[in-house]
């Protein structure tokens, strides 16, 4: 994707952003001390869109929360456009536009309204109907914000981040709870935004939204980065054989097709496995194992249904460097204290 | 930084509330003017020998309990519940993101309260005197003090409850358990010159009803109310510091 993208491009200057060593801990009362965040470093560089990715519980929030000021860091260091946000908080808010996790106004505001009081706090403001219409918000802004559909919510906050000309914008989980649709729209929007200029630090639990929008991306786990680089380089770097698998409608082709194909695993050295799954079957070797299978059952006359090759993604990635599946809420204590 | 905007914009949500505009604003003198007009012996005139005006109608002593009843009812029911309801719904922490301080946001909506406190008691100090032929206070300015003080007592009390309630419905079970305690102490269930004595000794000591006995003492231009002056100081001092102090802004 990173062919297709369009305007401003990362740089190669200081990195907007600079995270080094990063560690918070919780005690919550009577219990055990809680590491949220155990090592955490990245850096940002202008322009790009960074990806924090992990699953729920992981540390994200908290890492971007020590970044933005709003938590004390226990360890390390953290830089936001040269300035410190943990000795000065103050410091960064009139740069950084930041959307939260959850929605966060009083339910009978209107959209009109919350984006021109949140203008009022900026020094540098962006012109509330420009957003709007940006944001596709402009038939609701009379529209109060209790009454405003999941997608609609989304799309005021990130416009609310945006309000101030920030040069970094924190967009946490912004697609949860959307519907496909939105959130293909919602994609989009975020590119229009970083083809503006704006530096872009996403925080997602979505494989699929990081492959699909990250420049370069950190995957964390239980407090810790476990990987790092842009998708593509993540998924190049699996150390993993190449996967077919074949589809049959009927039982007695794929009936023969295994029978064949356990007996080719044995004596060809390019054939690794031979599992069937799912009513399908899947073979896994070398580079060369498509050609060794397509060869064994063309002469045999056993013609599937159905071909394909298995691709490599984020996922894993995550199984590769954790060695668990990844589930997206596997330990839900992100907002812990 | 100019908060202008966040004042209007919040006055301009604060009257969306249908809850807060009723409870607020139009329950006192709804209530005062209500009963007084329902109740028969309310209207009629006072036989009590030593009063200043034998013919100033028996709901003249409910007055400045109807005047303390305003300050508990947004102190206590209105303002906690917004409080909480903006942590609950992360207003505090959106805002903790930008040059805007939350802080801002509380002054602004203790501003807002305090204002439409004045517009409920004005309305109900005007309504009495002209529906009810309620006289005007012999001592304006005692009831005056009083009242401010009743004010920063009941508001310190408020804040304390919204200190700590991570939920809108929270806080309005804690300002509920302390309101209708306060309102028996006011003197809207027993008037205050019929109440028991113990009755009476224990009110003096609580703000709203120090709040009420001193409201009253100035209407009537009775002896200056000094121990529920102080009562009512006392409780601010304690109170508001320890508010601000407790008061939990993620």
């Amino acid at each position: 994707m990173t062919a297709t993208r369009s305007g401003a491009g990362p740089d190669d200057g200081p990195p907007v952003v600079d995270v080094r060593n990063l560690r918070k801990t919780y005690r919550v009362k009577g219990g055990p001390e809680k590491v949220a965040v155990a090592d955490v470093s990245f850096e940002v560089r202008r322009g790009e869109i960074f990806g924090i990715l992990g699953p729920n519980g992981a540390g994200k929030t908290t890492t971007v929360e020590c970044l933005a000021g709003l938590r004390r860091a226990d360890g390390g260091t953290v830089r936001l456009l040269g300035r410190d946000p943990q000795a000065a908080p103050a410091s960064v808010r009139e740069d950084v536009g930041i959307q939260l996790q959850e929605a966060a106004l009083h339910d009978r505001i209107t959209v009109g309204e919350a984006l021109d009081v949140f203008a009022s706090f900026y020094e540098r403001r962006a012109d509330p109907a420009e957003l709007m219409d940006l944001l596709d918000l402009t038939e609701h802004r009379n529209v109060q914000f209790g009454k405003l559909s999941g997608g609609q919510k989304q799309r005021l906050s990130i416009a609310l981040a945006l309000v101030g000309k920030p040069q970094v914008a924190i967009l946490d989980e912004l697609t949860t709870g959307l519907d496909p649709a939105a959130r293909r729209a919602t994609w989009e929007l975020v590119e229009r935004v970083r083809d503006s200029g704006v530096t872009i630090l996403l925080v997602t639990h979505f494989m699929d939204e990081a492959e699909r929008l990250c420049d370069r991306l950190v995957v964390i786990d239980r407090g810790t980065v476990v990987a790092q680089g842009t998708p593509t380089e993540l998924t190049d770097g699996l150390r993993r054989d190449r996967g077919v698998r074949l589809r049959f409608a009927e039982d007695t082709g794929r009936g023969r097709a295994l029978d064949l194909l356990t007996a080719l695993a044995t004596r060809d050295d390019d054939v690794t496995a031979v599992v069937s799954a799912d009513g399908e079957i899947e073979v896994t070797g070398t580079r060369k194992v498509l050609f060794a299978v397509v060869r064994e059952l063309a002469a045999a006359d056993v013609v599937p249904d159905d071909v394909r090759t298995v691709t490599h993604s984020l996922e894993d990635v995550f199984v590769d460097v954790t060695g668990r599946q990844y589930r997206a809420d596997e330990n839900d204590e992100e907002n812990v204290a | 930084m100019n908060a202008g905007p966040l004042l209007t914009t919040e006055t301009k949500v604060w009257l969306r509330d249908p809850a807060a505009v009723f409870f607020a604003l139009v329950f006192p003198v709804l209530l005062l003017v209500g009963l007084g007009l329902v109740i028969p012996d309310f209207r009629s005139p006072m036989e009590e020998p030593g009063l200043p005006w034998d013919s100033a109608p028996n709901v003249t002593i409910w007055l400045p309990t109807i005047l303390a009843l305003a300050v508990a009812t947004i102190s206590l029911t209105t303002m906690p519940v917004q409080f909480a309801t903006f942590r609950e719904k992360g207003v505090l922490r959106r805002l903790a993101t930008t040059p805007m301080p939350p802080r801002n946001l509380i002054g602004a909506h203790l501003v807002i309260n305090v204002v439409a406190l004045l517009v409920a008691a004005a309305a109900a100090v005007v309504g009495g005197m002209t529906v009810l032929d309620i006289p005007f206070a012999v001592d304006p300015l005692v009831v005056l003090l009083c009242f401010v003080l009743a004010t920063t007592a009941m508001f310190s009390l408020g804040l304390l409850v919204a200190a700590r309630a991570d939920r809108g419905s929270a806080a309005s079970g804690i300002g509920m358990l302390i309101y209708f305690p306060s309102l028996l102490f006011s003197g809207v269930w027993v008037p205050i010159p019929v109440m028991p004595d113990w009755m009476a000794q224990m009110a003096k000591y609580t703000p709203i009803g120090a709040a009420s006995q001193g409201m009253l003492a100035g209407w009537f231009g009775d002896d200056f109310p000094l121990t529920q002056v102080l009562v009512m100081v006392a409780w601010t001092a304690v109170l508001f510091p320890l508010g601000i102090k407790l008061f939990r802004w993620t």
